[in-house]
C-alpha cells in the first residue's frame, strides 16, 4: 500500500554506518590520550575519511534510475510508539550526504583548534555523525532527534574555541535554533497522532507512510506545516530570522563555519524539501508566495548588507544569507528545474562557501585580523592564496563554467517560468553578489601592501592540497554537472509528481518549449572583470 | 495474625505487599533505637544501613512487580492500601532517591562536621510516607503519607546546625507546609462530603455513577485538593517556598526534595485526579492546564534571571513540574505513563544534579553563585562533564533520557489534543534552556573561580554522578526500558 524502500536493502547497513562510524570515532578520541594532540588529530582524521569513503561508495552504487528511497534499514527503536531507526536516501540526500562526507575531513585537516584537542574533535565527529542522521533519517522523531542533536557540538565548538564575541554567538545560535524547533516537535507527535486516528492504524512516525497517505485535513496540515517551517526557517535561516547567523559564522572557529555554511543550514534548505514539500504539498503551495518573497527578500537583503560589512568573514556570512535566499526562491517555484536548481546550489553553496571559510580562516591565521581595512595588496605577497580565492570567489559569484552558475541558473529558470517577476529581482541578486565580493577581492588583494601584509605568507603545501578536492569539485561540477543532475532528477520529478497529485489544480509550472536544463559544457571564461 | 474468631474482624492484610513499606519504616525506628542506645556508633554505619535498607527495598519491588503484573492489582486493609503497577514504580524511584541521597549525605555530614544519625531516620521515614502516599486506596491514608513525608522534610531541611539559611528555610517550608496540609484535608473532607467516603474505589464508583445536581462542594473539593498537592509539587503559583528552601536547605536534602517528594506528589495527584476524578476530567483538567502554563513558564522564566545555581535549578525544577502537570492534565493512560516515565527520568537528573551542586558547594555549602562555576571545566573535567551531561539532559536534549521524558509528555498532550499547552510547553523549554547553557557557559567559556577548589570528589557523590550519568545517557539511547515499565505501571484502582 506504501512505496517501501526501492531497492533491497545491501547486507552491509550502509546508513547506520554512515551515522556509527563518526561516533565510534569520537569514543575513540575521548578516550585518546589527552596530550598527544596529533594522534586524536589522526584518529578523527580517519573516522571522517572512513565516513567519506562510505559517502563515496554511496555514490557509486546508487541507482540513478530509481525515484525512491535506496539502501534502506529499519531497527526498532521505542516499538510502543512506533519510532524506529528508519534510513533511506534519494537523489534528493544523496549529495547533502556526499557534501558532509567530504566537508568534514577537509574541515579537520585544515585547522588545528589549539588547545582541548580532545573535546574539539569528539565534537565534530559528534556533529558529522548528527548531520548524517538528519540526511539518512526517515523516521520523523530520529530526523528530530539529530536536528535537535547537531546544536549541542556546534555550541560548545563556537563556544569554546571561537574568536571574540563567542559567548554571546554560540548562545545565541543555540537558542534561536531551539525555540524554532520547540514546535516541531509538537507538530511531529500531533502529525502521527492525528495520521493514526485518520488511518485506523497503529502509531507510526515513518516520513514515507504519512506522506503518501495524506491523510489530514489541508487545514490542520497548513498549521502543522508553520510549526515545521519555523524550524527550518530559523535553520536555513530566512529573513528576518537570520540575525543569528552572521554572528555564528563570524565568531566560530574555521572549521565551525565551514561546517556551519557547508552543511548546518542545509538541515533547513533539505527539511523543506523533505518535511514541508513531501509531508505537506498543499499547505507548502498554500504557503509558497510568502516563502518565494522573504527569499528574493534575503537575496537582496544579503547582497546589499554584505557589501556595507567591513569585517571579510561577515561578508561571507551575508552571502550565505543571499545564496540561501536563492535555494528558498528554487525550491518554492515548485517546478523539477527549481528544486534541482535549490538542491545544486545547495552542495555548491557548500563547497563554494566552505571554500572561502577555509581562506578566510588562512588569512585570519597569518594576520590575525578580518577587517578587511586592515588588509591590503595580498596578491603580491601571496600569489598563490589569491588564484585560489579568484577561483572560489568567481564559483561563489556564479561565474558560468564554475559550479555556482549551474544551480543559480536552474533556479533562475524554474522561478522565471514560474514566477516571472521574482525571477527578475533575484536576477538582480546576482549582479550584487558580483559587486560584493569583487569589491571586496579588490580591497584584500589589491593596492600595494604595506607592513604585515608585504611579508605575508603564502599557500603551505599542507593548505594546498587541503583546498584541492574543494577546487576540483568547483571545476568539475561547472563544467559536467550531468552526473549529479542524472542522480536527482527522478527523485525530484518523483516530488514535483507527488505535489501535483495532492494539490487539487496544480501543475507545474513549466515553459512552453520545454528547458533543456543540462548546460552547456565548457566555460566562456571573462564575464565579470 | 487474622482474628479467628471474636467481636472485632480485623482487615485482611497482605503482608507481601507492605515489604518496601515495612522495610524503610522498620530500617528508621531499628536505627534510631541503636543510635539511641549505643554510645558511639561507627560513622559510617548510619548511611550504610540506610544504603542497605534503600536496595533491599528495590530488590523487593521486583518479585512484587511480577505479582502484581501476573495476578493483577490487589487492594487490602479494608481497601485503605492497594498495590499496583505505579506503586511499585514510584517506590523504586523512592528507593533510587534514597540511596543516592544517603550517598550524598555521609559525604557531606563529613565535610560539614556534623553529628548524623538523624538525617538518615528521617530520609528512611520520609521515604515510607511517599510509599504510603504512592499506595494510598483512600484520601486519609494520602493525608497520613503526605504529612509523614512533609514532616520529615522539614526537620531534614533544618539539619544545618550553623547555617541560619538552613533554619530559615526549614521555618519556611514548615509554615506554608502547614498550611498546605489544611488546604488538603479541607478539600478532602468536601469531598467526603458531597461523595459520602474517603475510599478512592468508592469516590470513583460514585462519581461514575451518579449525576449531582449540585456540585459545588465537590469542585472546592477538587479545588482544595489540587492546592494542596500542588504546594507539594511545587506549581506555580504555589511555588514560593521552593526556591527559599532550596537554596537554604542541606544540598543533600534538596536531592530528595527534588527527586523523592516531587516523585510521591505526583503519585498522589495521579492517584487521586486521573484516577479517582478520571470521570469528571472535564471538570478539573482546565485548572491543571492552566496551572501547567503557569508552572512551565514561570518556572523557566524566572530561572533565566537568577545567579545562584541552586535557586536556578528550584526554578527548573518547578518547570519540570509543569511539564509533569502537561502529562496529568492528559488524563489519559498515556498521560499516566509519560508522566511516570518523567518521574523516572527527573529522579536521575535531580539526584545526579544536586550530587554536583554538594560537591562544587565545598565546606560551608555556600559556593553556590554562578562564579563557583566558572572554569570548572578546565580544574575539574570530568565533573564539569558529567554535569554539562546531566543539564543537557534536564534541557530535553535528544539521546539523554529528559528528551525521552519531555517526548512522553508532549506525545500525551498531542494525543489529547492539548496542542496549546504542548507548545507552550516547549518553548519554555527553549527558555528553560538558556539557563542551563549559563551554566555551561560559566563552566566551559569562562575562565577564572575560585583556585582552591582542588578537593577530590568523595567516593559517595561520585557514585551517584556517574550512575546517574550512565543511566541519563543509557536510557536516551535505548529508553525501551523505562518507556515500557512505565507503560506497564499505569495505576488501576481496585476496590475493597
Amino acid at each position: 500500500m506504501i512505496p517501501v524502500l526501492a531497492s533491497a536493502s545491501p547486507s552491509f547497513p550502509v546508513l547506520p554506518a554512515l551515522v556509527l562510524t563518526p561516533l565510534l570515532g569520537a569514543l575513540l578520541v575521548i578516550l585518546g590520550p589527552r596530550r598527544r594532540p596529533e594522534l586524536l588529530k589522526l584518529v578523527a582524521v580517519l573516522a571522517t575519511m572512513a565516513t567519506g569513503a562510505l559517502t563515496l561508495w554511496l555514490l557509486s552504487a546508487f541507482d540513478p534510475g530509481v525515484d525512491g528511497f535506496q539502501f534502506g534499514s529499519r531497527h526498532a527503536w521505542i516499538e510502543e510508539l512506533g519510532i524506529s531507526w528508519l534510513f533511506g536516501i534519494d537523489g534528493i540526500s544523496l549529495f547533502l550526504v556526499a557534501l558532509t562526507g567530504i566537508l568534514f575531513p577537509i574541515a579537520i585537516l585544515a585547522t588545528d583548534p589549539g588547545h582541548d584537542s580532545r573535546a574539539y574533535y569528539a565534537w565534530m565527529l559528534v556533529l558529522e555523525g548528527g548531520v548524517m542522521g538528519v540526511f539518512a533519517s526517515l523516521d520523523l522523531v530520529i530526523f528530530f532527534l539529530c536536528f535537535e542533536i547537531v546544536l549541542v557540538p556546534m555550541y560548545f565548538l563556537i563556544g569554546r574555541w571561537g574568536h571574540g564575541n563567542r559567548t554571546y554567538a554560540a548562545t545565541k545560535f543555540f537558542l534561536y535554533t531551539m525555540a524554532g524547533s520547540a514546535l516541531m516537535l509538537v507538530g511531529i507527535v500531533s502529525l502521527a497522532f492525528l495520521h493514526a486516528d485518520a488511518t485506523g492504524g497503529p502509531l507510526t512516525f515513518d516520513l514515507i507512510a504519512i506522506a503518501e497517505a495524506q491523510s489530514i485535513a489541508a487545514e490542520t496540515a497548513r498549521w502543522l506545516f508553520l510549526a515545521f517551517a519555523l524550524a527550518f526557517a530559523v535553520k536555513v535561516p530566512i529573513f528576518p530570522l537570520h540575525t543569528w547567523l552572521p554572528d555564528a559564522h563570524t565568531e566560530a572557529p574555521t572549521a565551525g563555519s565551514v561546517i556551519l555554511a557547508g552543511v548546518l543550514l542545509k538541515l533547513g534548505t533539505y527539511g523543506f524539501l523533505r518535511f514541508g514539500l513531501y509531508l505537506f504539498p498543499e499547505a507548502t503551495h498554500h504557503f509558497a508566495p510568502v516563502f518565494l518573497v522573504l527569499g528574493v527578500v534575503g537575496i537582496v537583503y544579503g547582497a546589499v548588507v554584505a557589501t556595507m560589512q567591513k569585517d571579510l568573514k561577515r561578508l561571507v556570512a551575508y552571502s550565505s544569507v543571499a545564496h540561501l535566499g536563492f535555494i528558498i526562491l528554487g525550491t518554492f517555484a515548485l517546478n523539477t528545474e527549481g528544486i534541482e536548481g535549490g538542491l545544486l546550489q545547495m552542495v555548491n553553496h557548500g563547497i563554494s562557501t566552505g571554500a572561502l571559510f577555509l581562506l578566510v580562516g588562512m588569512i585570519y591565521e597569518r594576520r590575525h585580523t578580518h577587517q578587511i581595512a586592515e588588509l591590503g595588496g595580498l596578491q603580491k605577497s601571496a600569489p598563490i592564496l589569491a588564484a585560489v580565492f579568484t577561483v572560489v570567489m568567481l564559483s561563489s559569484i556564479g561565474l558560468p563554467g564554475l559550479n555556482g552558475f549551474v544551480g543559480e541558473f536552474l533556479v533562475l529558470v524554474g522561478t522565471f517560468n514560474a514566477h516571472r517577476w521574482y525571477a527578475v529581482a533575484a536576477g538582480g541578486g546576482v549582479v550584487l553578489a558580483a559587486l560584493y565580493l569583487l569589491w571586496a577581492y579588490q580591497r584584500v588583494f589589491h593596492g600595494p601592501a604595506e607592513g604585515d601584509n608585504a611579508e605575508m605568507p603564502d599557500l603551505r603545501l599542507r593548505e594546498g592540497l587541503v583546498l584541492t578536492p574543494l577546487l576540483a569539485l568547483i571545476v568539475v561540477l561547472g563544467i559536467y554537472p550531468k552526473p549529479v543532475i542524472e542522480r536527482m532528477e527522478p527523485a525530484v520529478d518523483a516530488l514535483v509528481e507527488h505535489v501535483e497529485r495532492h494539490v487539487d489544480g496544480f501543475h507545474e509550472p513549466t515553459s512552453r518549449m520545454g528547458v533543456d536544463i543540462v548546460p552547456e559544457g565548457g566555460a566562456d571564461s571573462e564575464e565579470g572583470r | 495474625m487474622f482474628a479467628q474468631a471474636g467481636t472485632v474482624a480485623t482487615p485482611e492484610v497482605l503482608w507481601w505487599a507492605l515489604v518496601p513499606l515495612l522495610v524503610l519504616a522498620g530500617a528508621a525506628v531499628l536505627l534510631l533505637t541503636v543510635a539511641s542506645l549505643v554510645r558511639r556508633l561507627p560513622e559510617w554505619l548510619p548511611a550504610a544501613w540506610t544504603i542497605v535498607a534503600g536496595l533491599a527495598v528495590l530488590v523487593s519491588v521486583v518479585p512484587l512487580w511480577n505479582e502484581v503484573r501476573d495476578d493483577g492489582a490487589r487492594s487490602f486493609l479494608a481497601g485503605a492500601v492497594g498495590i499496583d503497577g505505579s506503586t511499585l514504580f514510584v517506590t523504586a524511584l523512592l528507593a533510587v532517591a534514597v540511596v543516592a541521597t544517603a550517598l550524598l549525605s555521609r559525604a557531606y555530614l563529613t565535610r560539614e562536621d556534623l553529628p548524623g544519625v538523624e538525617i538518615y531516620v528521617l530520609l528512611l521515614l520520609s521515604a515510607a510516607g511517599g510509599v504510603v502516599m504512592a499506595s494510598a486506596n483512600d484520601l486519609i491514608v494520602l493525608f497520613l503519607g503526605l504529612e509523614l513525608l512533609s514532616i520529615a522534610v522539614y526537620v531534614m531541611a533544618a539539619l544545618h546546625l550553623r547555617r541560619i539559611q538552613s533554619q530559615e528555610a526549614a521555618l519556611k517550608y514548615f509554615v506554608l507546609g502547614a498550611f498546605a496540609s489544611a488546604f488538603l484535608l479541607y478539600g478532602i473532607a468536601l469531598v467526603y462530603g458531597s461523595t459520602g467516603s474517603t475510599g478512592l474505589a468508592r469516590i470513583a464508583g460514585y462519581l461514575s455513577t451518579t449525576i449531582l445536581l449540585e456540585d459545588g462542594m465537590l469542585l472546592a473539593g477538587f479545588g482544595l485538593l489540587l492546592v494542596g498537592l500542588g504546594f507539594k509539587v511545587a506549581a506555580v503559583p504555589f511555588h514560593a517556598w521552593a526556591p527559599d528552601v532550596y537554596q537554604g536547605a542541606p544540598t543533600p536534602v534538596v536531592a530528595w526534595m527534588a527527586a523523592g517528594v516531587k516523585a510521591a506528589g505526583f503519585a498522589a495527584l495521579l492517584r487521586v485526579f486521573v484516577l479517582t476524578f478520571g470521570s469528571w476530567s472535564g471538570e478539573w483538567q482546565p485548572a491543571v492546564w492552566g496551572l501547567a502554563i503557569l508552572t512551565v513558564l514561570g518556572g523557566s522564566i524566572v530561572a533565566v534571571v537568577q545567579t545562584d545555581v541552586k535557586r536556578m535549578l528550584a526554578y527548573s525544577s518547578i518547570a519540570h513540574a509543569g511539564f509533569l502537570l502537561v502529562g496529568v492534565q492528559a488524563a489519559s493512560d498515556r498521560g499516566t505513563a509519560a508522566v511516570l516515565a518523567y518521574l523516572g527520568a527527573y529522579t536521575l537528573l535531580a539526584c545526579g544534579s544536586f550530587a554536583v551542586v554538594t560537591v562544587v558547594g565545598g565546606t560551608g555549602d555556600n559556593r553556590h553563585d554562578l562564579d563557583a562555576y566558572r572554569g570548572l571545566g578546565a580544574r575539574r573535567p570530568w565533573l564539569a562533564g558529567a554535569f554539562a551531561v546531566l543539564l543537557l539532559g534536564q534541557a530535553g536534549v535528544p539521546f539523554t533520557a529528559g528528551f525521552v521524558a519531555k517526548f512522553g509528555v508532549i506525545a500525551a498532550a498531542a494525543e489529547g489534543r492539548s496542542y496549546a499547552l504542548a507548545g507552550v510547553a516547549m518553548v519554555a523549554a527553549a527558555v528553560a534552556a538558556f539557563v542551563y547553557l549559563r551554566i555551561l557557559v560559566a563552566m566551559y567559556i569562562e575562565d577564572g573561580g575560585p583556585e582552591d577548589d582542588t578537593d577530590a570528589t568523595p567516593w559517595g557523590p561520585r557514585i551517584v554522578i556517574t550512575a546517574s550519568v550512565a543511566l541519563v545517557l543509557f536510557l536516551g539511547v535505548v529508553p525501551g526500558p523505562l518507556v515500557d515499565l512505565a507503560r506497564d505501571a499505569v495505576p488501576v484502582l481496585v476496590g475493597g
